[in-house]
């Protein structure tokens, strides 16, 4: 991510020698460029360096099966149809069987690697007999080869894909440094973390500690009240009491609904090309109440999955399905009804797939899955599921459907009485799509290479049995049966998923780093025990979705300083060992949601229909059909330009370009994992967004009214924006740069009058425009620091 | 979604970075310096950096994609079927139809009219190809193109089958070919991205263009396509506010740097130096970028050439000259988009004015080129998602009809970079509605455009999710005929 690409071409040799001096100039000063070109040096050198060893006991699973996923099981896996030579190495059975052609020559012969073809073959020199062949492209590299080497010679023994085992009670592990210990999670990271030589840091300071908790819980930076509050509160209950609160905030359950609106591709628009209105947002402020309510998982689940069949349902729980109709839907004239309408059922099976089982069911709707245990068969019988609403490719015309049948419509007396949580501003009629099953509607059919018009074998609904068997006759056969399925105590993935993903949102990454992917292609778990002791945890204590955030953030490895040494960033650049806390920049609607916290314009209002505010003129302009209500962007004025980023519209086709920018979701399709990049486009936002410059304006007014002198006004905004106090040398930098900035307006008050008229937001009366120009100034520049956006 | 090693893109194992120690330097040494994981031993492949390098030796260095929008005709354009205008009102023989699939707009159609073109064609050059009377300027360049007329493709509604075009799917959030190339090759120039959109709008039937066809899909966001705007900010939010000139930011600039770099020795985060760059970077694109999208300075024979639209900024004209500034420059990938060629009925009335917007420009960028001397190492490709059916849609009358759209053929023509200039590529049957000939399957045109800027479509690939990615998926043939 560190990277500037715009010049990562073969062209700017240029560029190379000026970046090479400043190496040299800069390793005087930094430790770390020191060591690149150690590094670089030594690498040139000694091509064979750095293979890690080869294990004693070399293991299946965290060894063996990622080398063969990825490279053998595309032509020797699952997928029965893409075999070649009838051999499969994803099954002991297979892999020991005799050859296709050479009845006495087998692929693993246990205990003798020389004997047996699989070792022959990826160790030939042969162009012609290697494997993988070339025409794959791929190589297996000398440490794959020694290591599939002693597996065979210890035995070639097979396990089943961890993530398909359900998880096991573990005992948290014993630790040398006991007194570190806050919980259960320490141990295990503790462990770990001592195995390989680390040592945790210290206790992160309490400025830094509270912006990184209340963005973790809220969204949103401290202010200066709590920063105060907590800051002198000297007892040792401080930190917990301070988790406390924030849990009970109602900004909790909108944090927690971002990243699940991530999941649940939410979005205010149908998608595709005419891409009209649709609203959906009274489901996205249920979501936000579920979660301050704090309802337990497997209610959160079965009721998204299933409230419309629930024997007890209600309005509340039906809105709730409104989870499984957010996948875009066409409005193009001239669409095959059924080809989109499969289109909306393959969406709903491959987000149930991610979202709730983090695998990748999309790659078995044309074929076997290639790496995994799901059959096209599975998948289609996954989708049968899904496949019995009464609703169409295409319903009517753009104009005509802001919410296509099923639907439901929503009266000011379910607001009032059951549906407290909607808000709901005008009396205009409310309609949004649900979930409901027409049974005997249609049958379900394999789709020949997914195509849907190319019906094969009937299927009916189940699971694919390698996760945990299906049984229709306990469960039935519709999506309350799929819950129930999910709820299964024995069941591998449901509860490892989610607390993965809960542990990614707050350290950046999750113990499976490839959250949308727990197969065999996915990444294995830095911490296997500590997920499968959080999995049951979780599990055991009712699915408390609160009890789990808290315990994460109550550990010492959540509260450590960030601060990275030369030693660490070393031995673990990614920090996969937690050693140290992750300075991670904030998400997209953080980013906001900071910047008017604290200038003081957010509007902390909860939930409603999504709003516009500011955004480049002609975006969604330029791009449109000419047809439905969102050709033109009619921005809002008031206090809806001062909204948090997750009630920004989005239109599908045109998403938010400063959210996209800062890698938000376009909401397309399902994601569980957001990346964090650094572009130049990121700087052109913070420098010129009209966001961040009225903010600025408008703290500055708010400050140059004030008493105080003009360190204490610098070092207010300071502590607003960074959370901490600013030190001397920061102090002083931004002091003289005020009396600059206060200089150069003065001989140019035309420019201070300018620069001061950025936003809508009213103009403090009688206010001395230089000042507030120059402050305004400064306090931007605060903005802009790396640390105002990054949690550290 | 997924970006597995995106998070450091460079974050390459010791094996792969050798191996391009042997093939190019710059990359890595550039690299290294920003991302010092580059180090670290994964155990997988390095995938996910741009890799900055190509498979092998080309003429391309860079793109231009003149996207028409909506589906130009081919049977008005470039693909002369007389036997259409003999056959005038009768029924397209069942035989030919072939249970071809119809879209909803037809499908309820008792007959199906045949219709030939109602502007006359006529054969231009020494390759004496056909075009049509309403592309007099490409008419003059027939000898530097390749039309190819039996580009054929899957979908056959405007959002799958432009998404298809652009990111060899039909759904799915996939890289678009700008991203990929961005991707494979990086940018030529350190102050421009590598891949750019420009977008306009033709006075014809428009259909919606959007941000997914210049997805950086599963990559890296650095390597989304960054649209340009016609108004004030070329880019968003490019201009500084009022009141604050380039001496002004370049000061505030060296605050921030120096802020950061006490936060760098507070916490001894290397992200913070790759934020310092990243804001110098910006800086030199508020002054690089408006110099490049100025076009008030080009000397009147280049204006002459585009035409005076070419001073109307957003207009297909203005983004043409745009598109060979920002090329020359070294931007890898610019992609354009002209809507408003979806001419279900009024065909008469509106493909004359859509033709008369586009035709001398696109003429006008390929000469342009070629005088310059970049003709060579510029790839210039014209044409829509897919063509339009030999039947009437709707009311046929003597003056006036519409077209469907057709999946199983259509016109596109490219330019320079390698490929073979004043060839025809391909042919129709004489209904204009079947393949006889070289078929070139929208695959095959992604394979050998990678291929003509060095790439191999089956090499360039990323792993995402457990599969690695390409944008031909498991597809796609060189077309070697038209490759010179």
């Amino acid at each position: 991510m560190a990277l500037l690409h715009l010049f990562c071409g073969n062209g700017s040799l240029e560029m190379l020698q000026s970046m090479k001096v400043n190496i040299k100039r800069r390793s005087l000063y930094f430790g770390i460029s020191t060591l690149l070109i150690a590094a670089i040096f030594f690498t040139q050198c000694q091509p064979s360096a750095g293979v890690a060893d080869i294990p004693d006991k070399v293991d299946f699973n965290f060894h063996i099966r990622p080398i063969l996923s990825d490279k053998c099981f595309a032509c020797h896996g699952p997928d029965a149809n893409q075999r070649k030579e009838e051999l499969r190495l994803d099954t002991r059975e297979g892999a020991l069987a005799a050859l296709k052609d050479y009845h006495n020559r087998y692929a693993i012969v246990p205990g003798k690697a020389e004997d047996s073809e699989v070792y022959i073959r990826i160790s030939s020199a042969d162009t012609t007999q290697v494997m993988p062949p070339a025409s794959s492209n791929m190589k297996l590299s000398d440490r794959e080869i020694k290591l599939i080497k002693k597996w065979i010679d210890q035995g070639a023994e097979y396990k089943p894909h961890w993530s398909f085992v359900a998880p096991q009670p573990v005992t948290p592990p014993a630790v040398k440094n006991e007194s570190w210990i806050t919980n259960e999670i320490d141990h295990f990271m503790l462990a770990k973390m001592e195995e390989t030589g680390l040592s945790p840091n210290q206790r992160a300071d309490k400025y830094h500690l509270l912006k990184r908790v209340s963005f973790d819980l809220l969204g949103l930076p401290p202010s200066l009240e709590l920063q105060e509050r907590f800051i002198n509160d000297t007892s040792p209950e401080a930190y917990e009491k301070l988790v406390d609160e924030l849990l009970t905030s109602p900004h909790y359950g909108e944090k927690m609904a971002i990243h699940w609106l991530d999941v649940a591709r939410y979005a205010d628009s149908h998608g595709y090309q005419d891409d009209g209105l649709r609203t959906m947002w009274p489901w996205r402020d249920w979501v936000i109440h579920a979660f301050n309510q704090n309802y337990p998982y497997d209610q959160f689940l079965t009721w998204q999955l299933a409230g419309d069949l629930l024997p007890d349902k209600t309005k509340e729980t039906i809105l709730a399905t409104g989870f499984n109709r957010n996948h875009k839907i066409t409005q193009e004239g001239g669409v095959i009804d059924e080809e989109y309408r499969i289109e909306y059922v393959t969406d709903r099976t491959n987000t149930f797939g991610k979202a709730f089982l983090g695998l990748t069911f999309e790659c078995a709707k044309c074929h076997d899955h290639k790496y995994d245990p799901i059959s096209q068969k599975d998948y289609f019988s996954t989708f049968a599921f899904f496949n019995h609403v009464p609703e169409k490719g295409i319903f009517g015309t753009i104009d005509a459907s802001f919410a296509d049948p099923p639907n439901m419509q929503i009266t000011e007396e379910d607001i009032k009485n059951l549906l407290t949580f909607i808000n709901k501003k005008d009396t205009t009629k409310l309609e949004v799509m649900v979930m409901k099953d027409s049974m005997g509607l249609r049958n379900t059919h394999i789709l020949t290479r997914g195509n849907y018009d190319a019906k094969a074998e009937e299927v009916y609904a189940d699971t694919p049995e390698a996760i945990l068997k299906y049984d229709t006759t306990k469960l039935g056969n519709n999506r309350l049966g799929l819950t129930r399925w999910l709820l299964d105590p024995a069941h591998p993935l449901t509860s490892r998923v989610f607390v993965n993903r809960i542990w990614q949102e707050i350290f950046g990454r999750g113990i499976v780093k490839t959250a949308g992917d727990f197969g065999m292609q996915g990444d294995l778990p830095s911490h296997p025990e500590l997920l499968d002791w959080l999995a049951l945890d979780f599990m055991n204590n009712g699915w408390d979705i609160k009890r789990l955030v808290k315990k994460i953030v109550m550990s010492s490895t959540y509260t450590q300083s960030s601060e990275i040494n030369k030693k660490k960033l070393e031995k673990d650049p990614e920090n996969i060992y937690l050693s140290r806390a992750n300075r991670t920049r904030l998400g997209a609607e953080m980013v906001r949601d900071h910047v008017l916290t604290s200038s003081g314009l957010l509007n902390p209002e909860i939930g409603g229909p999504s709003v516009k505010p500011y955004q480049p003129e002609g975006i969604w302009e330029s791009s449109t059909s000419g047809r439905g209500l969102l050709q033109t962007y009619i921005q809002d004025h008031g206090d809806d330009l001062y909204r948090r980023g997750m009630y920004t519209f989005i239109k599908r086709t045109v998403p938010p370009p400063m959210m996209l920018m800062y890698d938000a979701s376009n909401r397309d399709q399902c994601e569980v994992r957001r990346l964090t990049t650094n572009t130049p486009l990121q700087a052109l936002v913070m420098l010129n967004d009209p966001t961040v410059l009225e903010a600025s304006r408008v703290l500055s007014e708010k400050l140059v009214v004030t008493p105080l002198s003009v360190e204490e006004k610098v070092e207010k905004a300071f502590r607003l924006i960074l959370c901490r106090q600013p030190n001397e040398k920061e102090k002083v930098l931004l002091t003289t740069y005020f009396q600059d900035e206060l200089e150069r307006f003065a001989r140019h008050p035309e420019e201070a009058g300018k620069f001061i008229t950025i936003g809508e937001f009213p103009k403090q009366e009688a206010e001395d425009d230089i000042e507030v120009a120059a402050l305004m100034q400064v306090i931007h520049t605060i903005y802009n620091m790396e640390e105002a956006i990054t949690k550290s | 979604m997924e970006k597995p090693l995106l998070e450091n893109r460079l974050n390459v194992n010791r094996r792969h970075f050798l191996g391009k120690l042997g093939l190019g330097v710059g990359g890595v040494a550039l690299g290294s310096l920003l991302a010092p994981d580059i180090f670290k031993s994964t155990g997988e492949e390095g995938e996910g950096l741009p890799l900055g390098f190509k498979h092998f030796a080309s003429k391309a260095k860079r793109v231009i994609y003149l996207f028409q929008n909506g589906a130009p005709s081919q049977l008005e354009s470039f693909d002369y079927k007389p036997k259409l205008n003999k056959m005038f009102g009768e029924d397209l023989p069942e035989s030919i139809r072939g249970g071809q699939r119809l879209t909803g707009m037809t499908a309820n159609q008792e007959k199906f009219p045949l219709v030939g073109s109602k502007f006359a064609f006529s054969q231009y050059g020494q390759s004496g190809a056909w075009v049509s009377e309403l592309f007099p300027d490409i008419a003059k360049i027939v000898d530097d193109i390749c039309v190819i007329k039996t580009m054929h493709t899957e979908a056959i509604n405007h959002d799958p089958a432009l998404t298809f075009m652009q990111t060899g799917a039909q759904v799915g959030n996939r890289p678009s070919m700008g991203a990929w190339l961005s991707y494979g090759l990086g940018s030529e120039n350190k102050n421009l991205p590598a891949f750019c959109v420009l977008l306009s709008r033709g006075r014809g039937n428009g259909q919606g263009v959007y941000s997914k066809l210049w997805t950086n899909g599963f990559l890296d966001s650095i390597h989304q396509g960054v649209q340009f705007s016609s108004g004030e900010d070329p880019i968003l939010y490019l201009n500084n506010p009022e009141g604050m000139d380039m001496a002004s930011r370049r000061k505030m600039l060296d605050h921030l740097a120096s802020l950061n770099e006490m936060g760098y020795r507070e916490f001894g985060d290397p992200e913070i130096h790759a934020k310092i760059k990243q804001y110098e970077m910006a800086y030199r694109m508020q002054t690089a970028v408006p110099e490049i999208t100025d076009l008030s300075k080009e000397p009147d024979h280049i204006i002459k050439m585009y035409g005076p639209d070419c001073l109307v900024p957003g207009t297909y004209a203005a983004n043409c000259l745009l598109a060979r500034k920002l090329s020359e420059s070294g931007v890898r990938f610019v992609q354009l988009y002209h809507q408003g060629w979806d001419q279900h009925g009024n065909l008469v009335g509106e493909m004359p004015m859509q033709a008369q917007d586009v035709d001398r420009a696109s003429a006008a960028l390929v000469t342009d080129l070629k005088q310059r001397g970049l003709l060579d190492e510029t790839l210039v490709i014209w044409g829509g998602e897919f063509g339009r059916t030999n039947y009437c849609q709707g009311k046929l009358t003597k003056e006036n009809y519409g077209r469907d759209h057709h999946p199983r053929c259509y016109s596109l023509w490219m330019a320079g970079g390698g490929i073979k200039a004043g060839i025809t590529y391909g042919k129709t049957d004489e209904f204009g509605y079947n393949i006889v000939e070289d078929p070139v399957h929208v695959h095959d045109l992604h394979a050998t455009i990678l291929h003509l800027i060095g790439l191999n479509h089956e090499k360039l690939t990323f792993k995402h999710l457990g599969r690695r990615f390409r944008l031909t998926d498991v597809h796609g043939k060189l077309v070697k005929g038209i490759i010179a």
